[in-house]
């Protein structure tokens, strides 16, 4: 579903190399966890996938459904089914979230030749789905993460994710700021939504969040790069050792390069 | 392309308004002078009481001093070969709307206001002005059956001379300053509409502007009335060719409001407003202000400005009676060079009076866009309330937004609140919605109308959708 070639990005216009080179191939029905430290370049992995406009990708492939997605517009992606869990989702003051997830919903729609649903059929939908989050309707009717807390805006996140049905989901440190009662019901939404035809790609610090949403890859970005990856055992492997013993690694294939 | 760039290139869309019409103009002679401004009521045959109204503010106007205290720099207007009158040829008093040039009439219809009742909006009644001249009324019977009057500030000076003459300059006094004196001296004409005691206004009134001529400017007058226990909403919409050449647009507009009446007055403002270097474009030098004369009544303003390449306007609400309220609801899109010092008065008299400002500014290109208000509670004004809420936001790197706010409290009881925010529409946000499906047009529309959101749904339904298409044309085009 997503093949990553020898990906290389820089900060747009000031020649900064953030990803040097990263391989990575996920398949469908497949849970992929992404850890590293601080500054290794996992976050802007997942906006380079999504085509954030900051960075240009000066070398590599990214391959989705078997074909290059250089070329398209964020939206475009959207489109193909590429969804991005925020780390910090963006208030839209004045627009309601449901205001934005009909248009959303239905443009995605009317992309894939999927059904476009009218406000009605929408707000049937949309309250289906609420439960799956555990959040109150009040939320519908709320402007875009203006004004939640931490965990609101992070929840809302995967509440969006349920809404637009992605077949590829890049959750960029979704449990970070979650208390652990909010991180089961986000871990247990995530599992939920996830089947044979999706595949999710996590991006976290932190092994716990792999005690609720079990991947069947581990991978360690160190330094712009993948240094290692292995099963899920990998992760309390490093949360014993810490990164330290990798930083060697990397090293080794940065020379090799 | 960075999305800034994109950014500035969306919103450079073209002005879908800028036509002209090719109509026979009555000859006029241009510049100004006492034979001039004698010429001009000559022309509308007017009573000598409005001829000496006109030759006072005249007289007063050549004393005064061009104003120039607002942020905006522009080279100022030829006043002595301007055109102060301009009337399409061949206009008697028209009966029917088939007597209207068919040339004016297909102009209506290619700006969205067909004069012919069948298809207009259900409900709103239309004053068309073309020029110096009103073409046309519709319904005008259906609202005399309310007992409302409705019709040109010619024909009101005509057939309704003792309320002409009672309230004219009695909110805007004819030397209450530059422009205002100019507009007392050669109005052409406007609106004049009167809601009789205990009477709602059967439908929405509206006024439709159309400057069309290249040399001449505008100077149109706006009176309404409203009675005890009355109300009316009223909504004017203003459109003009693409010139090189820069237009004066100096209007008066005076509001009076009785006990327990209420004035809600909308503009829709898409005057053009020049070129990417600043060529052509309307001067748009505007006094608009309304009298909360009568106990509880209330007058509230509401403005979408979208055009124009200067714009200088404040309407105000004086208030008088006691526990009258004043409102004043404005979204001001400044873009390319144009440049917009806008915002408004409250001047609170009587007791226990309570005005609310909501501005919401939004630069882009290399505008300038700055609020201006000023509250002001006098010594009277037991208990005189102001909440204003300024908001800016910008896009790209090369705008402005400004917010000057002046206060003034003397009696030790008023509340008055005042808040400002300014933001940016940046990369994230965009690139926020557009993750989620939304194209990068879209996603703006829906940034600026979701800043917008509080000030557009004070609009008359009818005219929500125009208003929220209007934002689009302005900030949507092509992505490059």
């Amino acid at each position: 579903m997503l093949e990553l070639k020898n990906l290389h990005a820089e900060v747009e216009g000031e020649g900064i190399e953030i990803l040097k080179g990263v391989n990575l191939k996920v398949n469908k029905g497949e849970i992929h966890a992404i850890m590293g430290p601080n500054g290794s370049g996992k976050s802007t992995l997942a906006k380079v996938i999504a085509g954030h406009p900051e960075y240009e990708v000066t070398d590599g492939d990214i391959i989705y459904d078997g074909e290059s997605i250089l070329e398209l517009d964020p939206d475009e992606r959207a489109h193909a089914g590429v969804f991005l869990a925020f780390q910090y989702p963006v208030e839209v003051p004045g627009v309601t979230n449901t205001t934005l997830l009909r248009e959303s919903y239905n443009t995605i729609a009317a992309s894939r030749g999927r059904e476009e649903l009218d406000p009605l059929e929408f707000d049937d939908y949309i309250k289906e789905k609420l439960d799956l989050v555990e959040m109150n309707p009040d939320f519908l009717e709320r402007s875009v993460n203006t004004g939640f807390s931490g965990g609101e805006k992070k929840r809302n996140e995967i509440f969006q994710m349920a809404v637009l049905q992605p077949t590829l989901s890049l959750l960029d440190e979704t449990d970070s700021g979650l208390d652990i009662d909010a991180l089961r019901i986000v871990s247990d939404g995530i599992n939920k939504l996830h089947g044979e035809d999706d595949a999710v790609v996590l991006i976290t610090h932190y092994q716990r969040l792999l005690n609720y949403i079990v991947p069947d890859y581990v991978h360690v970005m160190l330094g712009g790069k993948i240094v290692k990856s292995g099963g899920k055992e990998l992760a309390l492997e490093l949360e014993e050792k810490g990164y330290d013993w990798l930083e060697s690694l990397a090293k080794v294939n940065g020379e090799a390069k | 392309m960075s999305e800034t760039k994109a950014l500035e290139s969306m919103i450079g869309e073209e002005y879908k308004y800028g036509f002209t019409t090719d109509v026979e103009y009555e000859d006029f002679p241009k510049g100004i002078n006492e034979d001039v401004v004698r010429l001009i009521s000559e022309k509308k045959n007017e009573p000598e009481w409005m001829t000496e109204f006109r030759l006072k503010a005249y007289r007063a106007w050549s004393e005064m001093e061009e104003p120039s205290w607002f942020n905006a720099t522009y080279e100022k207007p030829k006043f002595d070969t301007l055109q102060y009158y301009s009337a399409p040829k061949n206009k008697p008093k028209l009966n029917s709307l088939d007597e209207v040039d068919p040339n004016i009439r297909e102009t209506y219809e290619k700006l969205g206001i067909p004069l012919d009742e069948q298809k207009m909006l259900a409900g709103v009644a239309v004053d068309a002005v073309f020029d110096s001249v009103s073409i046309f009324t519709t319904f005008k019977e259906k609202l005399a059956e309310a007992g409302v009057i409705f019709c040109s500030i010619s024909e009101a000076v005509q057939d309704h001379p003792e309320l002409v003459k009672k309230y004219m300059g009695s909110v805007v006094p004819a030397r209450d300053n530059f422009y205002a004196a100019l507009n007392s001296a050669v109005f052409s004409d406007g609106s004049f509409c009167y809601v009789p005691k205990d009477t709602i206004c059967p439908m929405e009134l509206s006024t439709y502007f159309r400057i069309n001529n290249m040399n001449s400017g505008q100077f149109e007058r706006t009176l309404i009335i409203a009675e005890e226990n009355s109300h009316v909403s009223y909504l004017e919409g203003c459109t003009a060719p693409m010139y090189d050449e820069h237009q004066l647009h100096a209007a008066v507009v005076e509001l009076i409001a009785l006990d327990n009446a209420e004035i809600k007055y909308s503009t829709i403002q898409n005057w053009y407003s020049g070129d990417e270097e600043g060529r052509g474009g309307i001067y748009n030098f505007v006094t608009k202000r309304g009298a909360c004369r009568g106990e509880n009544s209330k007058i509230s303003w509401t403005q979408l400005e979208t055009g124009s390449a200067v714009t200088l306007k404040y309407p105000s609400v004086i208030l008088q009676g006691d526990n009258s309220v004043g409102e004043f609801f404005s979204v001001a899109v400044t873009n390319k060079k144009q440049q917009a010092d806008t915002g408004t008065k409250m001047i609170h008299i009587g007791k226990n009076t309570k005005s609310t400002i909501i501005s919401k500014g939004i630069s882009a290109g290399r505008s300038d866009n700055s609020y201006r208000g000023q509250v002001k509670i006098s010594k009277k004004a037991d208990n005189a309330r102001n909440y204003s809420q300024c908001d800016s936001m910008l896009i790209g790197q090369t705008c402005g937004a400004h917010t000057f706010p002046y206060i003034e409290s003397a009696n030790p009881t008023g509340k008055i609140e005042h808040e400002a925010t300014t933001s940016r529409v940046g990369e994230d946000q965009i690139f926020y919605l557009q993750q989620r499906g939304i194209s990068e047009d879209d996603a703006i529309s829906l940034i600026v109308n979701g800043f917008c959101k509080e000030v557009l749904k004070e609009l008359p339904m009818e005219f929500a959708v125009e208003a929220n298409k209007l934002l689009g044309i302005k900030l949507e085009g092509s992505v490059g």
